[in-house]
């Protein structure tokens, strides 16, 4: 499978192929089929996305690149893009219910988020600037789409408005940083880069500013954090899900890739930025969560607040770092999964409510969703034996080692700030007295709340394999 | 030597016995006796387990023993659990002492039993858990773990401020216990593990072992707890079902001076050389002046609340003095006042679920229609004080000896707290106990029933028992303490001794 004049080994891009094509016949599926077509479409896409995923995993072992270094498969993009393709076939089983609805009947909302999924995978395996940029437009693009998907609702266009014209300008200030780094350093390759900016030159480390406060933007960290509140709260809830997993996965990973490969001669450059955004974001994700009174709002801040502790792995810049937020970004996808899908559960005579009121005495209404939904919010408080424990674990670890202390307190201070909301929820459904009895839970979300949820209960059991998988697609970087 | 885990079963049995409380569905009440039921087999059998390590444990030997090692995070992060004379009579005291809040909680709760005797059993796991961990994350593990049972034992089934006191008990916790994690993971690049067997081996430079130190010390001391982090305490206490103040004083408290034992001793004596007049401070003050707090107390259990925080200080003050005498005798108050603030709690139960109340002016004359409650209530307040022949005696004696031998004036003033004690508790028994029945709510008050003085007998045995007899107690932990101690002076003469050569 190559094409020897041009040089160029497709096998590495194989699962992208497959990816684009598979998601353009679907298309074809779902325009040439009558009616119906919304419900085949999505179960073919999550099949579709479990195809990919095997085919990544079968990829042969260790560093391939192709089209002249532009695109890597590592052990890091392997470890990433599975992780992304999990978090999308996960939204797509709970947008079940939202497709289902007869007045929406938009199979195009799998297509989007296929090629969501493509860019992100692109964006994870991206090796220069030009192929992150590529990478970056096809899943935000798509993204912009389907957060307006509910074209009826005034909130969700809104959301899907604002996001747009946000990330149009983020676009445009990662592409100002891109081109200032090209014009200093010559070149638009990772490698290339890192070869050249060895030391900070003004103009690199403006371009480095530039290009940084694009990423942020993408896993809305703080001071590019203004959209995920509104964007979060407007979109319809599963879009909501999969803006707060697989996206972040795809963002996180280019951020670390960016920042540890192509700026590793002047980390003490970036260091700094990392640290003041980590800090911004758990302190602002901290306080900001404790005044909502919307379950999706106070997700927004809360995902806000955990890119910031994943971030802190960053800071710390070592292997350890990056297998921190590798640690991270896995756990937290488990458990985004997990909550939203309770999220998604809370209907009362057909109709979704949002408010955490609406949460009361739900231990006795349903004893066995409360006590997942209580255990996943102490596991992203971070309370030990619980997954979000051991992910916190890490990143810290790392910082500590890197001598970033005051990071670390501030870090573990605002983890119990944080902590304050997440108990609030638990306190209206385990010390409140009940409401009405929610509808009864349809079998995917329970599927999806299953497993995420046993994997946060009992992980600490036995974390080797997850750990140890992170350990090499860190090294990888290296 | 053992061919089974002991340790390990004794400590994840209760888990089985919540599983068996889960799948026993139903919600009337056949389901909620079956669940009472598995709950005290359960306990009972835990218990029974932890004979089993008294049975087997060698006490002349001072290292850790039933060892259970597997690799489990990553290196140098083990599931390593193992006793030593001074875990031990930590982890028998909650074996014992579950069944007796599992049937002190057989008639008072009545709402959601299962849930209930399930996050009992969880604590009950949790706290075993603490005290045989051998690896510090692991240790962190049930340390924090057990703040989520407890956070809704006292949210769900405590008193009127229940929101307000859950809270406050998981934040203060917390806020402490996440600086102590910072310093394990410090303590784990220094030595390249997270062994404690292997850290108290490793020298900790001194820098290091002056921020580990107060990072520990902010969590143990909230946990202890110390003047002036002390005042989630109360809070909890009040609004807590009996069992979990049961739980909360008799065994929760300790793990703060388990913790000081285990960890701030053996892996930074330099520190904590250095830091004892602090600690010492901390804990007269503690002893005077929550003494004066809890005679000001118009609710009992609060009284005992604040008289338990006194009663910590003298346990700080004898750890920190690292004399033989003062740490021995640490261990020892600490197991006293386990047994014997556990069952004053449950003293205040038997009453409270009889009128409802727990305001001390509301009693008055019971030993009129209630004269075995009397005796019992009198031994449990005579330990209190620390009267020779109870167990509280012994233990305070001992800490103030080898508190004496270090420094004086702490002794003094510590002296000085005992009588300080006497006063509230006497004060306290005399207002309940005895004067004429004068309030027409108390006409018809019943004296213990048979379910009632089986739970509070044994713990009057133990508590005179170990008040005339203290040698089990201390015999157990003698060797561990004495290397403990030996440990902690050898390295504070070497650095003395190479400050004098400079």
């Amino acid at each position: 499978m190559s094409f020897e004049t041009a040089g160029y080994q497709l096998l590495p891009v194989l699962p992208e192929l497959v990816l684009a094509v598979g998601a353009m016949a679907l298309l074809m599926v779902g325009a040439y089929r009558s009616q119906d077509a919304t419900r085949l479409v999505t179960g073919l896409a999550v099949g579709l996305l479990a195809v990919v995923g095997v085919l990544e995993l079968m990829l042969p072992a260790g560093k391939l690149t192709t089209f002249g270094g532009s695109f890597i498969v590592d052990d890091f993009a392997r470890f990433l893009k599975i992780l992304a393709l999990i978090g999308s076939a996960a939204t797509l089983i709970l947008s079940a219910e939202f497709l289902a609805d007869p007045s929406r009947r938009i199979f195009e909302y799998a297509i989007l988020v296929l090629l969501s999924t493509l860019g992100m995978m692109v964006l994870i395996s991206a090796g220069d600037l030009i192929m992150l940029y590529l990478g970056l437009e096809l899943m935000s693009l798509a993204l912009y789409v389907v957060a307006a998907s509910n074209r009826d609702n005034a909130k969700s266009t809104e959301a899907g408005l604002k996001y747009f014209v946000l990330g149009a300008l983020s676009s445009g200030m990662l592409l100002y940083g891109a081109s200032l780094i090209y014009g200093f350093t010559g070149t638009v390759s990772f490698a290339g880069i890192a070869a050249a900016a060895t030391t900070g030159s003004i103009g690199i480390v403006f371009g480095l500013v530039f290009l940084l406060a694009g990423l942020c933007f993408k896993v809305s960290a703080v001071p590019f954090h203004m959209w995920t509140p509104d964007v979060y709260e407007g979109a319809p809830t599963p879009v909501t899900a999969f803006f707060a997993s697989a996206p972040k996965v795809a963002a996180l990973a280019v951020f670390t890739r960016v920042a540890l490969t192509a700026f590793p001669g002047i980390v003490s450059q970036w260091q700094q930025i990392v640290i003041f955004v980590a800090i911004a974001s758990m302190v602002l994700g901290s306080f900001a969560a404790i005044g909502q009174s919307n379950i999706k709002r106070l997700m927004a801040y809360s995902s806000i607040g955990h890119m910031g502790f994943a971030l802190v792995g960053l800071a710390a810049g070592t292997v350890e770092g990056a297998q921190g937020v590798l640690v991270y970004i896995a756990i937290y996808v488990a458990m985004t999964l997990g909550t939203f899908a309770v999220i998604l559960t809370m209907k009362r005579n057909g109709h979704h409510v949002e408010t955490i009121s609406d949460f009361a005495g739900l231990s006795r209404t349903n004893p066995l969703l409360a006590f997942f939904f209580a255990m996943l919010l102490f596991s992203l408080a971070g309370i030990p034996p619980l997954a979000g424990f051991f992910a916190k674990f890490y990143v810290f670890v790392a910082a500590i080692k890197a001598g970033l202390f005051t990071l670390a307190v501030v870090g573990v201070l605002a983890s119990v700030v944080g902590a304050y909301y997440y108990l609030t929820i638990i306190k209206v459904m385990y010390f409140d007295e009940p409401l009405a009895k929610l509808d009864p839970m349809r079998m995917e979300l329970r599927t999806v709340l299953g497993v995420a949820g046993l994997f946060n209960i009992l992980f600490f059991v036995y974390p080797g394999p997850l750990v140890s998988v992170a350990t090499s697609a860190a090294k990888s970087l290296f | 030597m053992t061919t089974w885990p002991v340790l390990s079963v004794a400590t994840f049995l209760p888990v089985v016995g919540a599983l068996l409380i889960y799948l026993s569905r139903g919600d009337d009440e056949a389901a909620r006796r079956n669940a009472r039921w598995i709950a005290l087999w359960t306990t009972l059998i835990t218990f029974a387990v932890s004979l089993i390590l008294v049975w087997r444990f060698d006490a002349a030997q001072p290292d850790f023993q039933f060892v259970e090692k597997v690799p489990w995070l990553a290196t140098g992060i083990n599931y390593h659990m193992g006793v030593d004379g001074i875990s031990l009579p930590f982890v028998i005291l909650t074996a014992a002492l579950m069944p007796f809040c599992i049937i002190a909680s057989w008639k008072s709760i009545t709402l959601r039993v299962r849930e209930y005797m399930m996050a009992f059993l969880l604590l009950e796991t949790l706290m075993i858990g603490t005290f045989s961990a051998l690896d510090l994350v692991l240790f962190y593990l049930f340390f924090e773990g057990g703040l989520i049972p407890m956070f809704l034992i006292i949210g769900v089934w405590g008193g009127p401020r229940r929101v307000y006191a859950s809270f406050k008990f998981f934040l203060y916790t917390l806020l402490g216990s996440v600086l102590m994690l910072l310093a394990i993971m410090a303590l784990y690049w220094n030595a390249g593990t997270t062994d404690i067997p292997t850290l108290m081996n490793t020298a900790v430079p001194r820098s290091l072992q002056t921020w580990a130190w107060l990072a520990f010390f902010a969590s143990f001391a909230v946990k202890m707890p110390m003047w002036p982090v002390h005042t989630w305490l109360p809070d909890a206490h009040v609004e807590a079902p009996t069992a979990g103040s049961v739980v909360l004083a008799a065994i929760l408290l300790k793990m703060g001076g388990y913790g000081f034992l285990r960890f701030s001793l053996p892996m930074f004596p330099l520190a904590s050389h250095d830091f004892a007049p602090l600690i010492f401070t901390l804990s007269v003050v503690a002893i005077i002046y929550t003494s004066l707090v809890a005679l000001m107390q118009e609710d009992i259990k609060k009284l005992i609340a604040y008289s338990s925080v006194a009663h910590m200080g003298f346990v700080t003050m004898g750890i920190f003095a690292g004399t033989t005498q003062g740490v021995a005798g640490g261990v020892f108050q600490m197991v006293s006042h386990g047994i014997v603030s556990g069952a004053l709690f449950l003293c205040v139960g038997i009453v409270y679920d009889r009128m409802h109340t727990r305001e001390i002016s509301a009693y008055g004359g019971l030993v009129n229609r209630m004269p075995l409650y009397a005796v019992v209530f009198m031994v449990f307040t005579m330990a209190n004080v620390g009267l020779p022949g109870t167990s509280g005696f012994v233990g305070e004696f001992l800490t103030l000896i080898g508190t004496f031998k270090v420094s004086i004036p702490t002794a003094t003033a510590a002296t000085l707290g005992v009588i300080l004690s006497a006063a509230y508790a006497l004060w306290l028994y005399r207002k309940v106990v005895f004067g004429k029945l004068t309030k027409p709510s108390l006409a018809s008050i019943k004296d213990l029933t048979w379910r009632e003085s089986l739970t509070l007998m044994p713990l009057v045995f133990l508590t005179i028992l170990f008040g005339v007899y203290p040698k089990p107690v201390l015999d157990m932990s003698a060797a561990s303490v004495q290397q403990l101690v030996n440990n902690y002076n050898t390295a504070i003469t070497a650095v003395n001794a190479a400050a004098l050569l400079q």
